[in-house]
């Protein structure tokens, strides 16, 4: 199979990257992957990347975490030892509401934020002691890897990406080097 | 670019004006028509029309006692009172003064309002040069011309206070504070001469600022593309201002507003009226410039300016309900009579504001802007202006009206008429402004990068 060979074209600036990234978008060629040292501003975009809808999840989490905080509270201080409020022992929530507003806001932050956080490692593949996935251990450094599939279109593609500015082209066999 | 108010704008703010100055005008009259004679039939007649007032007037009584220091009587006391000691006051006068003060209360509210926008808008120019923001350049000029409004509509609101006098500000009747322990304490500061001439130095320090910010602005439009001194100039003067701002804008604060209940107290009162203005300032600036857009100027004004407005709006928004929140649970938690009284008089009176305003300030802004596209879309930005502005108008509503007119509040007629008034007096001088100089700061260093700016 062909798809099972691919292109590895290096950067080593972070424009030049994203102007190739333009020009072989224009020519329709789709880009496996981009690794980076850093976040590339626009480079998402750039890619034709789907927005992402981690934001969604953040809110539905905060959600969740709201409600785990009236709940919670509602049963501590008023259900299961009713608790005399700043001189006020009416024992309703909504009357003692103002007193457990910082916890709302707090839990609803801290599982936005938790949750958000397990969500983009497990939606990226990440977890502890997992084998790294970048081809060229010097995307980790100063270099920048496009990533792209041959379709018996080895030479222009190779042309193409010589023209782009990459300073170094490989092709790579999937097999030798599987995820 | 350039800009000149066009004359359909121009005719509808004097129709505003007009408008505006026929609604007060009647406001007073209609506080007028009631006097000592006719009190005691027109509360007859409001009680035989079942109006509001019966269940509130116990309450009202025990507002105002506080208020016009009758701290130690309570309800049953009051009727008493007054018969014994002179300074007390009977219902009816008590009533007749609350009506006398609302024309005077509402026209105060609404020119305050508008200040504070350009006040706001002011403070946050500064801080765009002080911080040497990349962004914002191309938003300078519309800033500039709403700053336009610090100076006459500071000098309307000290005129205000001048002739309403203890219509408004109760310490400054003599009579008051003769047999009020509390407020003789605080008459070094307190008292007529001083209130006004500290007025006259904080208008005249940001005045000073904005006149020469402007100035350095426009001269580094002509200056040479090598010749930056006038923007440096700015920067260090703008950083000035800003520490002049964050002091002067805390004292007036206590002055024009907290000095309505001359008993109550918050220290972070200054700062809870900053977040106010803060949040209306941005909101008109965005305003202002999608309608300018609209009108096919301000065309290096992309999507992204927009949208970091509108995450200002939302951000602020914030801010202004974690101020309010601080401030309104610490006193609930201790329950400290003399501090309590505060939000007791707003949450029985004042109820449908009070926490109408928490909704308009906070939920609305919190839901329709927390999306990231919905900050870029101009008629959605609009919608949630609109309601911040509402809410930030009852905010300062909610600041005034219970020290001055107890739980005979409404919004009708000299509300709206003040809100017409400086409403259109506000559109004139901040569109005529923005007509004088071309509306691209062509000259700032940072023009480039903020009209590539993009996010």
């Amino acid at each position: 199979m062909e798809a099972s060979k691919v292109i590895h074209a290096i950067y080593t600036d972070d424009d030049v990257l994203m102007s190739a990234v333009k020009k072989v978008k224009a020519q329709k060629h789709h880009i496996e992957e981009i690794y980076t040292p850093f976040p590339v501003h626009g480079l998402d975009k750039a890619m034709g990347l789907a927005p992402t809808r981690l934001a969604i999840t953040a809110f539905l989490y905060g959600c969740v975490g709201i409600t785990v905080a009236i709940t919670m509270m509602n049963f501590i201080m008023i259900k299961d030892w009713p608790q005399d409020i700043g001189g006020k022992p009416s024992f309703s929530y909504l009357e003692n509401m103002p007193a457990f507003v910082p916890i709302m806001f707090e839990l609803t932050v801290f599982f936005a934020a938790h949750l958000m956080v397990i969500t983009f490692y497990l939606r990226s593949r990440m977890w502890p002691f997992k084998k790294a996935e970048n081809p060229d251990p010097r995307t980790t450094d100063d270099h920048f890897l496009m990533e792209i599939a041959v379709h018996n279109n080895e030479e222009s593609l190779t042309n193409l990406l010589r023209e782009t500015g990459a300073v170094e082209i490989n092709i790579v066999d999937n097999d030798e080097d599987a995820h | 670019m350039e800009y000149k108010i066009s004359n359909r704008l121009k005719i509808g703010a004097i129709v505003l004006i007009v408008l505006g100055v026929l609604g007060v005008g009647y406001g007073f009259m209609d506080a007028s028509s009631v006097t000592k004679e006719n009190i005691t039939e027109f509360l007859a007649n409001e009680d035989h029309h079942g109006a509001h007032a019966t269940e509130g007037h116990g309450k009202a009584h025990e507002d105002v006692a506080t208020h016009h220091e009758l701290d130690t009587h309570g309800e049953e006391a009051h009727g008493a009172a007054h018969a014994e000691e002179d300074h007390s006051m009977s219902h009816e006068e008590h009533v007749l003064h609350q009506i006398h003060n609302r024309p005077w209360s509402a026209l105060y509210v609404a020119a305050f309002f508008f200040f504070m926008i350009a006040l706001g808008v002011l403070a946050f120019y500064a801080i765009q040069y002080a911080a040497q923001a990349g962004w914002s350049p191309v938003l300078f000029r519309v800033m500039e011309g709403i700053t336009a409004y610090v100076l006459p509509g500071g000098l309307i609101v000290l005129l205000i206070a001048f002739f309403a006098d203890s219509h408004i500000f109760i310490w400054m009747d003599e009579d008051v504070v003769a047999h009020d322990a509390l407020i003789q304490g605080k008459a070094g500061w307190l008292n007529k001469t001083g209130f006004m001439i500290r007025g006259l130095i904080f208008l005249a320090g940001w005045s000073v600022y904005r006149i020469f910010a402007r100035k350095f602005s426009v001269a580094q439009d002509n200056a040479d593309i090598n010749d930056n001194r006038n923007f440096k100039k700015n920067f260090r003067i703008s950083a000035g201002f800003l520490v002049f701002y964050i002091y002067t804008e805390s004292m007036m604060s206590w002055d024009w507003i907290m000095s309505v209940d001359p008993h109550w107290f918050s220290t972070l009162f200054g700062w809870y009226v900053f977040a106010s203005m803060f949040v209306s300032g941005i909101t008109v600036i965005a305003l202002i410039t999608i309608y300018l857009k609209s009108k096919g100027l301000l065309t290096f004004v992309n999507n992204s300016h927009i949208h970091d407005l509108a995450k200002f709006m939302f951000g602020i928004s914030i801010f202004w309900t974690y101020l309010w929140f601080s401030q309104f649970m610490l006193i609930w938690y201790s329950n400290i009579p003399e501090e309590v009284t505060y939000f007791v008089t707003r949450i029985q009176d004042y109820n449908l504001p009070f926490f109408g305003m928490l909704a308009l300030n906070f939920i609305f802004p919190l839901l329709l802007l927390m999306n990231s596209d919905y900050k870029r879309i101009p008629w959605f930005v609009v919608m949630a202006g609109v309601v911040i502005l509402c809410g930030h108008y009852i905010d300062i509503f909610n600041m005034i009206m219970p020290a001055t007119v107890g739980d005979r509040w409404f919004i009708g007629i000299p509300e709206i008429g003040s809100i017409l008034l400086f409403g259109g007096l506000f559109l004139l001088v901040v569109f005529t402004a923005l007509g004088k100089y071309p509306l691209l700061a062509k000259g700032n260093p940072f023009i480039k990068e903020s009209e590539h700016f993009h996010y």
